[in-house]
């Protein structure tokens, strides 16, 4: 790494307000604070054990493409830095096959808002030494330490990954495809990226009438929902405008908006004491609130 | 201090405890609290060796009876637990002083299935197995599926974030919650996650599992189901040398085929197994790998003749595939029936649960049969090496003088040994009492105090199943429930 976690740990301090900038893609650091960047460059990568250890401010797409050599790849969406992502916690469109981002952290060492480098989790694959604190930290937006470095479960890349369109219903494909990496709906026809065997996809080709298609959809934004996988469907469609829906999921991307629900008041009590715990003078990211995220491209 | 079973005071000794039972009473149907001397016994140990003292065992039904039995609690400045099945292996579930147990056994019903979308809210004493038998006809399963599963329930495993053999490829139940209606340590009760994929806010739910009911009890569980595989494969491989098949673990895994399960069992282990079950295991192997690929017939297909290759090289004696359903049936109790067969050999035993790098588990493992050896303990050696999850069994008779003390000196050394080697103290069973003052181990004073501070946000008065996980002096000075012969 280009900084060792002490040295991070410096520039982080014991006092005073103070933001971590990534690469600014998912938003970036708060304005108007004292910035500070953290370690980058991987320190390990280790196909036998799935994992990978690296700086936080490690470019995803480097990460991937130093894991591809290996045979390995990473469920964290390209373009920002590693730490970035985390924080932020958002998967991209494969959730369905390769699980949610929150599963992918096995270990960091962060920079508390004491100025400590503090480690949470552990270094394998199983593990369930103390409290689970990676799985607070993603998704958490900085603002409860900054990440330093970490060890993340990698997998292997599968042997044959390919994208199709279908117009069959969406639930059955849903129901009836094989583990598929992704089923993405549009309203009209469904897009489905198949992983693994070139027998086995040849065989779902033909059963659910698969037609090639050159990768995933654009996806419509501004707005990005979360809904029960079971509701997606009919609210997508309920607003006007252009959407695709991640089927089994619940994310939906779409042109228009819908209102969030309130948090209730335990959820925000319980926010409000991590976050005292954690950061008691509000130090760290100050002004952001996961409760309230800014937007996200 | 040790508090056996004939030092058990009465409920009429303290009369401060009759007052938390009255309390219960009046705000939960009597029948569903009981703190008679002979009941409350029942409840002052979980599948460990340690023993507590419950005060009062509240029998919940609903979530209402577990927020009025935690307001009981917190009104009174008294500390409750959950308890699931009471299988846990690290105390997690022994009471600590006079504590309310609340029992989730009989919140044991299915409340939802969603099959298409793959998701189900169950009670929290609904039993693993039962699960997964119970929506089998929808072609879905839930996937953590710890050897005690037969008995172990949802709620256990979300407390312990429990794994199991076919964990491997799917991951321990972290990954399998979606949602957790819970009751908080201060009475409230709310929802953390949820069906939604991306709830605003903290991982609450993330944290909350693992938690070993420090955090709170969970009343309603939404759990991810899987598909289950159109094709399997189940092979049994037998060879000269431990370390031949271990190697073999990361052979497997570096060629990137992630079997559904890769589970190793030794020599002694097959002798035991073999005694009871009779189901032709290789008696005469050091080691035997029982994997089993799972997926499309392709992949399957490919996956099993790629481990053949592999394992040849690594000079495999037999390779045993498993004809049928039924064959692969009898592999599987075998497997998971081991810890059963043990009482072949000697009376006693007792389980570890440490995870390390694959790349070790070879040189582990000869470690641990050196440690074993040096204090003339047997050991079996049973275990999910696909994780590197080890499971050294130390078999031993308590009778003999002086055995306890060396079985507990011995597991230290495999654990400390274990953990310096890059591993971590638990893969599934939990920290619970008995590892608790092993965490430095793993952990500075800034780690430790990092977790604590999570646990003060869940419970500031600090009487969820307290004195567990964490070795901090300032909250364990009152346990007294640690018995002689508990290892800790």
């Amino acid at each position: 790494m280009d900084l060792t976690l002490e040295e991070f740990a410096a520039q982080v301090g014991p006092d005073g307000p103070v933001t971590v900038a990534g690469s600014g893609s998912q938003g970036g650091a708060v304005v108007e604070v004292r910035s500070v960047t953290a370690p980058s460059g991987i320190e390990r990568i280790d196909a036998a054990e799935m994992v990978v250890e690296c700086g936080a401010a490690t470019p995803v797409d480097e990460l991937r493409d130093a894991l591809a050599e290996h045979g390995q790849t990473v469920a964290l969406p390209p373009g920002g830095t590693v730490g970035g992502t985390l924080a932020v916690g958002r998967s991209d469109v494969t959730r369905l096959g390769h699980g949610p981002m929150r599963d992918v952290l096995l270990q960091t060492r962060y920079v508390s808002a004491a100025g400590k480098v503090t480690k949470a989790g552990g270094p394998t694959v199983k593990n369930v030494s103390g409290f689970d604190l990676c799985r607070l930290f993603v998704g958490s937006y900085g603002t409860l330490g900054f990440f330093g470095d970490v060890i993340l479960r990698t997998r292997p890349m599968a042997r044959t990954t390919r994208w199709f369109r279908s117009d069959r219903d969406p639930l059955e494909l849903l129901r009836d495809v094989h583990r598929p990496v992704a089923l993405l709906w549009d309203g009209a026809s469904t897009s489905v990226r198949l992983d693994g065997d070139d027998g086995d996809i040849a065989r779902a080709v033909d059963r659910f009438d698969l037609r090639d298609a050159p990768g995933p959809p654009p996806l419509p934004g501004p707005h990005r929902w979360s809904l029960p996988p079971a509701q997606a469907m009919d609210a997508a469609r309920s607003v006007d405008g252009s959407f695709v829906v991640e089927l089994g999921v619940g994310v939906v991307h779409h042109s228009g908006g819908i209102e969030r629900p309130e948090p209730d008041a335990a959820i925000r009590a319980l926010h409000d004491r991590i976050k005292h715990e954690f950061d008691p003078t509000g130090r760290l990211n100050p002004g952001v609130d996961p409760l309230s995220p800014p937007a996200v491209g | 201090m040790t508090v056996r079973s004939g030092t058990f005071r009465s409920v009429a000794h303290r009369t401060g405890a009759d007052e938390v039972v009255d309390a219960l009473c009046a705000v939960i149907e009597p029948s569903k609290v009981r703190s008679g001397a002979t009941e409350v016994r029942l409840y002052r140990r979980d599948a460990s060796n340690m023993t507590g003292r419950a005060g009062a065992v509240v029998f919940a039904e609903t979530t209402a009876d577990v927020q009025a039995a935690v307001r009981v609690a917190d009104r009174f400045g008294v500390p409750f637990l959950a308890r699931g099945s009471g299988t846990g292996l690290a105390g997690g579930a022994v009471p600590p002083d006079g504590a309310i147990v609340i029992s989730t056994s009989k919140m044991n019903r299915i409340l939802s299935v969603d099959a298409i979308n793959r998701q189900a809210w169950v009670e929290p004493g609904v039993l693993n197995l039962d699960l997964s038998k119970q929506i089998a006809h929808l072609g879905v399963h839930f996937a953590p599926d710890p050897s005690s599963q037969q008995t172990c329930s949802i709620g256990g495993n979300v407390a312990n974030n429990s794994g199991g053999p076919h964990c491997l490829a799917d991951g321990v139940t972290s990954a399998h919650v979606l949602a957790l209606e819970v009751v908080l340590p201060d009475g409230s009760v709310t929802v953390l996650g949820g069906e939604a994929p991306e709830p605003d806010g903290l991982d609450l739910r993330g944290a909350f599992v693992g938690s070993e009911g420090m955090f709170g009890v969970a009343t309603k569980v939404c759990v991810r189901l899987m598909q289950n595989p159109p094709d399997v494969a189940t092979m049994l491989m037998e060879f000269d040398s431990v370390a031949d098949g271990a190697q073999l673990v990361s052979d497997i895994i570096a060629d990137g085929i992630v079997p559904a399960a890769v589970e190793m069992m030794d020599r002694l282990c097959l002798v035991a197994v073999e005694a009871w079950l009779h189901a032709g295991l290789p008696t005469h192997a050091a080691a035997a790998l029982l994997i089993e690929c799972v997926g499309e017939s392709g992949q399957v297909a490919y996956d099993v003749a790629r481990i053949k290759e592999l394992a040849s090289e690594r000079g495999v004696a037999n390779v045993r595939t498993a004809a049928d359903d039924a064959e692969r049936a009898v592999l599987w109790k075998g497997r998971k029936g081991a810890f059963g067969a043990v009482a072949q050999i000697k009376p006693n035993y007792y389980l570890h649960d440490t995870v390390v790098p694959r790349a070790r588990l070879a040189e582990v493992i000869e470690k641990v049969y050196e440690i074993t050896a040096r204090y003339g303990i047997d050991v079996i050696n049973v275990f999910h090496a696909g994780d590197g999850n080890l499971h050294p069994l130390l078999v031993y008779d308590a009778r003999e003088e002086g055995m306890v003390d060396k079985v507990h000196a011995a597991g230290r050394e495999i654990v400390t040994f274990s953990v310096g080697v890059g591993g971590v103290l638990s893969g599934e069973h939990g920290i619970g009492l008995e590892k608790r003052d092993l965490m430095p181990l793993m952990f500075s004073e800034i780690d430790l105090s990092a977790q604590e501070s999570l646990r003060r946000a869940f419970d500031p008065k600090l009487i969820a199943n307290p004195n567990k996980v964490l070795p901090n002096p300032a909250t364990c000075g009152d346990m007294h429930a640690v018995p002689d012969g508990a290892w800790i």
